[in-house]
């Protein structure tokens, strides 16, 4: 896997496009750069068309039949009920301003990595079907005929993008490649052509509730391992409560948080401050999942999985929802989630119960950032927090792209940060907030299977860190998503192995002073709060 | 070999009126018909392409935010690049279409030895956009002389700004060799960079080689081989008042000049120049980002299949109860 990529053969990157036109250079598919096809029962369990085996290397793709038809009219459907997707396919005058933007073209130098090239892969077809003048000139006007070969193309390009936005930050006219890769996958779906990484946390999260399929009775023994472990760091027994009906609030948080280091010790971090509070809330096992891979697939798909999230509102009768550091999760639920599955109207604005701060940024969708519920809590001083307990860590923050992009919630992480930890550092300007780069693995790109493609498309973040990490001695990035939390440490391990990953709420527990805490001479994580020398920083 | 295509393309473009005036007399094609089916062409298809954009709704509210959000009271929303109400939207547009706020972040990345990437900041696509882009609509403004009689006063303010350095006779306006020399940049950009080059069609080289055709016969006009002006202002006035006809010895320049304008009139709506009207349609910039303070409500929003609670429960019932999680039905 990543051991076997030598980082310098991956840092030669030829970023001089090839002479030949790129309409003349099919895909070609290379392992550690495309991710394995879905599993049949995947899409049979979620009612997608065409189940069946196959590979991206085989010649034939098993297409329907009918199969250039499907697309066309799916592009049609499209091209009527989304403006974004019509306005871009026409607007774009190809200035190149994107180009460099692009972490996969930057990692990689593949001249259809750059947002502009990934959006005239469509637009190309696009003109040659739907508009006169490509009809007429074709080629000439940069019309092509859709073939199979455009399929897999498609296929290669739009899951080479993680829907990261940061192209549109540039764009003079606000093209959003995360639209046009939403919609080549939502045509490549039509088709049955998907990923299994996608799929299977989709088709796990339908039936679970969660990505992972943990069914109810292995999440409660999940919960006790975090909860033993509290117990173990803090001596504080802590029983949260799950399925109840009655709480004030209900809590959802990526699964991936569940088990996994370092996530779990964001989750433990949860459990810790909400135990502090005294908070009246309730886990769900129905929506155990705040994450929804049916961003990935299609916007239905996004419909179908969110719908939990208000429905098990409803069931308990809980006043509003609160949600964990997660990243396309809050696209969903910011951007999303009330416009498909609202309005919410059996929920209450969010009031915070600790301080009576209303969130009137979330009185319609009635979901609260945890961010914003804990920036509010410091703010008002209602937590007790030693700082120093996390002074042997030297830490930068990394924006995750979709609460960077779709929301802009810069500075509630920051100020968090600041006041659990004392060694905070910036990345450079150009590489954080609205211009933060992509962990490399994002929009369903986050497998094994894709490992070249991930180092190379995390390189220019790897690259900041290892930068801050060089200057300021940064052994720890940060970061508000549970994606992250995985791929980053993954990316970390590769290019900068002295840094590791942590969530804000794993911080925040370190830092939190409890009534009735033992004396903390470990971290949430077991390891001593000093290192061996006795001094605060390594 | 785009770019030799684009070449002969504007060439013959401008050689059509040359041989049509000169050798086949064909000043009432030239002179009225041609320019009154482009003003047609322009009119009927930007509306229809708008309103073909139009009709397309917007299901989803999803602005690109560059700043930070609204949320905490005690917390700086930046209100231009992440606005949450109208008039940070209009501010937010009002800087993308009169200043070209997001070419103007532009950056350059450079892998160096280390590897160490690098970005800085890049304004010379921003500054050649913006050039080009406002000269245009300033001598724009100044052919408005030839549509109204009398001419209305700031036409001539506008002239006189435009003319300050007062050079030579007749005075030299800046926006004619900011103009020129801003399409020569954005055109020897596109050829020399070779990402730029790669993505590069012949629709992309055509406009800006049509404009500059059209910017080179205008200056030719003034500064150097002097067409009939009193004739032109006639044509013009007879053209708006739909009483057209063509006084004698305009000069063949100035056909020229017609037909490009005509050209790229005619053109305009069926090419990547409608970005003029898609920009204030983009729903990544002219929308608020309240997504969770006010409801946007999608036309077609239609009812999916979703897995029920009930559905869940019956499949783990057993399996809740053994661990003590409460069930609705037992």
């Amino acid at each position: 896997m990543a051991e076997e990529l030598k980082k310098e053969e991956l840092v030669k990157i030829q970023y001089k496009p090839p002479k030949k036109d790129w309409m003349d250079t099919p895909v070609k598919f290379r392992h550690g750069t495309y991710i394995y096809p879905a599993k049949a029962k995947n899409l049979q369990y979620l009612d997608l068309p065409n189940p069946r085996e196959w590979s991206p290397v085989d010649e034939d793709w098993k297409l329907p039949e009918n199969w250039k038809e499907i697309v066309l009219n799916g592009m049609k459907e499209r091209l009527d009920k989304y403006r974004s997707f019509k306005v871009f396919m026409d607007i774009c005058v190809r200035c190149g301003a994107c180009a460099d933007k692009c972490h996969f073209y930057i990692g990689g130098g593949d001249p259809k990595n750059m947002p502009v090239l990934r959006a005239e892969l469509i637009r190309s077809v696009y003109r040659g079907n739907f508009t006169a003048a490509g009809k007429i000139l074709g080629r000439i006007n940069g019309a092509r005929d859709l073939t199979k070969d455009v399929i897999k193309e498609w296929f290669s390009y739009f899951y080479q993008c993680t829907e990261c936005r940061r192209c549109s930050v540039f764009c003079p006219y606000g093209i959003d490649t995360a639209e046009i890769t939403m919609m080549g996958r939502e045509l490549l779906t039509l088709l049955g052509v998907n990923v299994n990484w996608i799929l299977e946390p989709a088709a796990n999260c339908y039936r679970t509730g969660n990505h992972l399929g943990i069914q109810p009775h292995a999440l409660m023994d999940m919960f006790e391992m975090m909860l033993d472990d509290i117990k173990d760091r803090t001596g504080i027994k802590i029983e949260p409560t799950f399925n109840r009906k009655g709480a004030e609030i209900l809590f959802i948080t990526p699964s991936a948080d569940f088990f996994a280091e370092p996530g779990m010790y964001t989750c433990m971090g949860y459990l810790m401050l909400f135990h502090e509070l005294g908070l009246d809330y309730t886990w769900s096992t129905y929506a155990s999942e705040g994450g929804n891979f049916g961003l990935f697939t299609s916007h239905e798909m996004i419909k179908r999985l969110n719908a939990k999230m208000y429905a098990e509102a409803k069931r308990l009768g809980v006043k509003w929802i609160l949600g964990g550091e997660c990243g396309h999760m809050w696209r969903v639920v910011h951007q999303y989630m009330d416009t498909l599955n609202g309005p919410a109207d059996f929920l209450q604005e969010p009031v915070s119960p600790v301080t009576g701060t209303k969130f009137e940024n979330a009185k319609s969708t009635k979901m609260v950032h945890i961010a914003e519920f804990t920036a509010d809590l410091i703010k008002n001083k209602k937590i007790k927090l030693d700082p120093g307990r996390n002074d042997k860590l030297r830490i930068t923050f990394h924006d995750s792209c979709n609460p960077a992009r779709a929301m802009g919630i810069f500075e509630e992480p920051r100020y968090i940060i600041k006041n659990v930890c004392n060694n905070f550092f910036e990345m450079p300007e150009n590489t954080t907030r609205e211009q933060t780069f992509c962990c490399g693995g994002g929009a369903g790109l986050g497998t094994d299977e894709m490992m070249e493609t991930r180092m190379r498309g995390g390189m220019p973040r790897a690259n900041a860190v290892q930068y801050v990490h060089e200057k300021y001695g940064v052994n720890r990035l940060s970061c508000m998503c549970a994606i992250d939390r995985a791929t980053l440490t993954t990316l970390m391990e590769y290019w900068v192995p002295d840094v590791k990953v942590t969530g804000i709420h794993e911080l925040v527990a370190n830092a939190l002073v409890m009534n009735g805490e033992k004396e903390r001479i470990v971290d949430i994580r077991g390891e001593p709060l000093k290192d061996e020398k006795g001094e605060n920083h390594v | 070999m785009k770019i030799v295509v684009a070449f002969i393309v504007v060439l013959v473009l401008a050689a059509l009126p040359y041989a049509g005036i000169q050798y086949a007399g064909m000043s009432t094609v030239f002179g009225i018909i041609i320019p009154y089916a482009a003003v047609a062409v322009f009119i009927l298809g930007v509306v229809y392409r708008i309103v073909k954009w139009a009709r397309s709704p917007v299901p989803f509210r999803i602005p690109t935010t560059c700043g930070q959000e609204k949320s905490l009271p005690w917390i700086k929303q930046n209100k231009l690049d992440n606005p949450s109400g109208t008039a940070g939207v209009l501010g937010r547009m009002a800087l993308e279409i009169l200043c070209f706020r997001s070419l103007f972040r532009n950056t350059r990345t450079e892998l160096r030895e280390g590897p160490r990437l690098s970005y800085a900041s890049s304004v010379w696509l921003w500054l050649a956009a913006i050039a080009f882009h406002w000269s245009f609509l300033i001598i724009l403004i100044r052919h408005f002389r030839l549509f109204s009689q009398p001419v209305p006063h700031f036409i001539n303010v506008v002239e006189n700004i435009d003319g300050f350095l007062q050079i030579g006779v007749p005075t030299l306006y800046i926006t004619d060799i900011l103009l020129l020399a801003a399409v020569l940049y954005l055109f020897i950009r596109r050829v020399v960079l070779p990402q730029v080059r790669y993505i590069s069609l012949v629709a992309d080289y055509v406009p800006l080689l049509l404009i500059f055709g059209i910017g080179l016969t205008g200056v030719l006009m003034r500064y150097f081989f002097r067409v009939n002006v009193i004739g032109v202002k006639e044509l013009v006035m007879g053209l708006i008042a739909f009483k057209p006809h063509v006084p004698a010895d305009i000069g063949t320049l100035f056909f020229i000049h017609l037909f490009l304008i005509a050209t790229l009139f005619a053109y305009f709506p069926f090419s990547k120049l409608m970005h003029l009207g898609g920009v204030f349609l983009s729903p990544t910039r002219n929308l608020a980002n309240n997504n969770r303070m006010v409801r946007h409500i999608n036309p077609w929003n239609y009812p999916v299949h979703v897995h029920t609670y009930a559905e869940y429960e019956d499949e783990f019932r057993d399996k809740m109860k053994a661990v003590g999680l409460p069930v609705e039905k037992e």
